[in-house]
């Protein structure tokens, strides 16, 4: 089989996720013409993956959630609750930077706990449920801020957001260190996927061409490192970023290899299949939403350390972003489908958009509208390809 | 030649893969009351849903004349102008509305455009008198029992000026009493000029109302009965019911019965939403290790109620009874419990409960048996699709590879994937139920094959199915059910289609 045709049947094969990927290029290739390269320029790239970065983190949750076939509309108020709570612990109280983390996440995760609760054991449909979080944890907010503001936070609480790993290696204008951890990264993923490779050798199954292979590998070393080479070029490598990637790798792996994941497609697959076949649904449920609260409140401490502060109106919407990035990323409204990588990229798309649109001073209202057409012509296209791919449902 | 309201001439109706009804013919003289009887699935409900209109003309072949025309109905509401009504098993009301409300909808009575509230409840009151039913007209439907809201059912259908009326079932629901209650009010209705007809399992009813009887098997008409000068039995109805010619043949296979494993004592299911109604009433049950235990029973017989009820409560309301699983008691109380135990079960629904189809063959199989794939929560992904493909070869399942998703198979190779996914379980009882319904010739003794497998490697089956030639052909004991009873338990050497009937007919003890 000629290189052309195995590049074809790749794309083909599997055209719903290669589809995202190359709608990603596109609008970045696009938005670099339309600004005239800002776009790409190493500050503006730091600061789209910084600006988006807890929309992303709240996104990893939400496409679990979704999976699962439910929906989460509060995490907008439990990032505004976890600052707040967060704000109070650090500098109304004084204490240690990261006791104030601990607490968000706590509290994060008791939120989660009271929703899931509610979803998973007495039944109540998780668009209900979370609606009301909506309101009850912005109400929660305001009364744990008494209707102010806190700030400034301390130095250290806001390195979380604003802090870069940088000079530890040296390096003049453009930080080694970066660029060490861009090159580990990427032959650490060259060296799972010749592991599994091999593993999938050994079990006999099918795997791509060695030139194939190669060049996979060797496409994603150029991306990353490019991408690295324009983070070393400006301030090193953010901190946030790093929070990032160990979220995408763990929980990618969750979805695609834990027994915990391949239960959260069963149920929303097919919840009575699942259900009768020995899957815990509730408890299933529950934990999913426990994990949503604990990534609202990552999320709310990453937002409040980014703008140095707690208010009440913070996160508002945040809720909406998320659940686009999921179906821009390819999951389904009606559950089962869905994966982490597509759900950042689908955030990646909304983030590149906004920030090309601001540069070339798109107003705030097209940018909502142009966003709106985004979301619907993704979902269109998702089942539009599932119609011609004729899936009996 | 008498009057007839009804004549249906050569009807055959085609689905994908299966002809379901074949040349059928059916006459209804005007006024009587017409059963027409049947096993499940033999096309009682597809040549009334063809009468109905609800099978548009043109997806059928044959002639339906109706008062003497010819009708070519293109939808119910045709079927309804012309007074022919259907009262389908499960009742089509909204629980929510009120009685009045649930007569007229779709036939609101209405003044320039708004309800007229006054006339809508003194015309149901109106109806409701000729049924006898004594409620007020703005009672909430979900108020009142199944068997008042059949007779509202029946009073819905007396306001569209019905000529024809069609009952589909209609005491499967009911108690003694409601029964007794309905059946006199056909009586009543025939001496009024209405036509009707009725499918049911019930023979004593039959025999107590019907002024003829026709059977359908199979898909075709066998004979039409005429009750009144024949002196039709009941033994008479079940021999044109079940008499045919075994037509499927089953592998050979000698059973290899070992110690019990599972015992079912005084097994007592109530209905999940109508707590009062029994559905499986002090069941007893025992299978052995390597033996096929067949359950025989028609439809709402409590078969698959006392299947999922066992495993794992997932079914029924107010359970009652014990299970003994080698001799010691258990408490089934989730499914998880169940398939700890040693418990399959593989779902007659395959597409609603047996799988995940928007999920590949792979994962279908293994979403059962995942504890055995993974090691601290993480599942090996590459000894699941080794495992995914000896199934795909051991059980012969025609997928392009263990990565097709399952929604696109077959309903037989999907039956496969769902038996490989109880047998990678690995359990001691296998309960199937239905495990050949809507799967072809060729697939159904693959399935037999899968069948005699199991038990030769020692495993309990409980074979759950409509097709008695299917229980004579593979089980060593089977049991007979009925109105959730166990009416009988009949060794394979003294099992006939004839016995077992008359046990899955039997009404009380």
């Amino acid at each position: 089989m000629g290189a052309l045709e195995t590049v074809k049947s790749l794309f083909t094969k599997n055209l719903r996720q290669s589809g995202i990927y190359l709608a990603f290029v596109a609008i970045i290739i696009l938005f670099s013409f339309l600004t005239d390269g800002i776009l790409l320029r190493p500050q503006n790239v730091t600061n789209i993956v910084v600006q988006n970065s807890y929309v992303l983190i709240l996104a990893i949750g939400m496409v679990i959630v979704i999976i699962a076939g439910h929906i989460d509309l509060s995490v907008g108020s439990v990032v505004a609750f976890t600052g707040a709570v967060a704000g109070v612990l650090t500098v109304r109280q004084g204490l240690p930077w990261w006791v104030g983390v601990l607490g968000a996440l706590v509290i994060g995760a008791v939120v989660g706990a009271w929703q899931g609760y509610w979803v998973a054991f007495v039944g109540i449909p998780a668009f209900i449920v979370t609606l009301a979080g909506m309101l009850i944890f912005r109400g929660a907010t305001m009364v744990t801020l008494g209707n102010t503001q806190i700030s400034p936070f301390p130095d250290a609480f806001r390195n979380i957001a604003s802090g870069y790993v940088n000079g530890w290696l040296g390096g003049n204008g453009i930080d080694v260190f970066t660029l060490v951890i861009g090159a580990v990264g990427v032959v650490g993923f060259a060296v799972s996927q010749w592991r599994s490779r091999r593993a999938r050798i050994a079990y006999q199954q099918v795997v791509d061409s060695m030139p194939m292979f190669i060049g996979r590998i060797v496409l994603m070393a150029v991306v990353a490192m490019a991408f690295a080479w324009e983070l070393a070029k400006y301030k090193g490598l953010p901190i946030v970023l790093i929070i990032l990637a160990v979220l995408i790798l763990v929980y990618s792996a969750i979805a695609k290899r834990s027994v915990f994941g391949r239960h959260v497609y069963s149920i929303g697959g097919n919840l009575n299949a699942a259900m009768l076949s020995g899957i815990k649904v509730k408890w299933v449920n529950f934990w999913i939403f426990v994990n949503m609260g604990v990534l609202s409140g990552l999320a709310g401490v990453v937002f409040t350390a980014r703008l140095n502060l707690a208010n009440p109106k913070a996160g508002s919407g945040f809720e909406l972003d998320a659940i686009a990035a999921c179906f821009i990323g390819g999951a389904a409204v009606t559950g089962g489908v869905g994966t982490v990588i597509g759900t950042i990229i689908g955030g990646l798309i909304i983030g590149v958009m906004n920030n090309g649109m601001s540069i070339m001073g798109v107003g705030i209202d097209y940018q909502q509208a142009i966003k709106g057409l985004v979301l619907l012509l993704a979902v269109a296209f998702d089942v539009y390809n599932k119609r011609r791919a004729g899936a009996s449902r | 030649m008498s009057d007839d309201i009804l004549e249906m001439r050569s009807i055959t109706k085609t689905f994908p893969g299966v002809k379901a009804l074949q040349d059928v013919s059916l006459s209804v003289a005007r006024g009587e009351i017409h059963a027409i009887c049947g096993e499940n699935g033999a096309g009682k409900s597809t040549l009334m849903k063809v009468l109905s209109g609800v099978y548009p003309h043109g997806t059928y072949e044959g002639e339906i004349y109706f008062d003497g025309e010819l009708c070519e109905f293109a939808s119910i509401r045709a079927s309804e102008d012309r007074g022919i009504v259907i009262i389908h098993q499960e009742l089509a009301l909204n629980p929510l509305l009120s009685i009045a409300e649930n007569i007229f909808v779709g036939n609101e009575q209405s003044s320039r455009g708004f309800i007229d509230w006054n006339k809508t409840n003194a015309e149901a009151a109106k109806l409701l008198e000729r049924v006898g039913l004594h409620e007020n007209p703005v009672t909430r439907i979900a108020d009142i029992g199944v068997g008042k809201q059949q007779l509202v059912e029946i009073a819905k259908a007396l306001s569209k000026r019905v000529k024809l009326l069609i009952l589909d079932e209609p005491t499967s629901a009911l108690n003694d009493e409601d029964s007794a209650h309905l059946l006199g009010l056909l009586r009543q209705l025939r001496e009024q000029g209405i036509t009707s007809i009725m499918i049911s399992h019930k023979l004593n009813e039959i025999a107590a109302i019907a002024d003829s009887t026709t059977i359908i098997r199979d898909g075709k008409t066998i004979e039409t009965l005429d009750m009144g000068r024949d002196d039709v039995s009941e033994d008479r109805i079940i021999r044109g019911m079940v008499g045919r010619d075994l037509e499927h043949r089953f592998p050979e296979h000698t059973s290899n019965v070992g110690a019990e494993v599972l015992r079912i004592e005084d097994w007592t299911v109530h209905h999940p939403i109508q707590h009062e109604r029994l559905v499986v009433n002090e069941a007893n049950i025992t299978v052995r290790r390597g033996e096929i235990v067949g359950l025989a029973g028609l439809m709402g017989a409590g078969r698959t109620e006392l299947a999922m009820s066992v495993f794992g409560r997932s079914y029924g309301a107010n359970i009652t009874g014990r299970v003994y699983k080698d001799g010691q008691e258990v408490h089934l109380h989730t499914v998880s419990d169940a398939i700890s135990a040693g418990i399959a079960y593989a779902t007659e629904d395959r597409k609603r409960y047996g799988l995940n189809l928007i999920e590949d063959v792979k994962r279908n199989i293994s979403v059962a048996g995942l504890r055995k794939l993974s090691r601290r929560g993480w599942v090996n992904d590459n000894e699941e699709t080794k495992v995914a493909q000896e199934y795909r070869v051991s059980m012969n399942i025609k997928a392009p590879s263990v990565l097709a998703l399952a929604g696109k198979l077959s309903g037989g190779n999907q039956q496969k994937v769902v038996l490989s996914k109880w047998i990678f379980a690995d359990p001691d009882v296998l309960i199937l139920d239905e495990p050949t319904r809507g799967i072809d010739v060729g697939a159904k003794y693959e399935i037999y094959t899968i069948i005699n497998r199991m038990a030769d490697a020692g495993k309990a089956v409980i074979f759950i199915s409509s097709e008695l030639p299917e229980l004579l052909g593979m089980c060593d004991r089977i049991y007979a059910m009925s109105a959730g009873r166990i009416t009988g338990e009949v060794p394979r050497e003294r099992a006939t289609q004839e016995t077992l009937m008359q046990y899955m007919t039997k009404v009380k003890d």
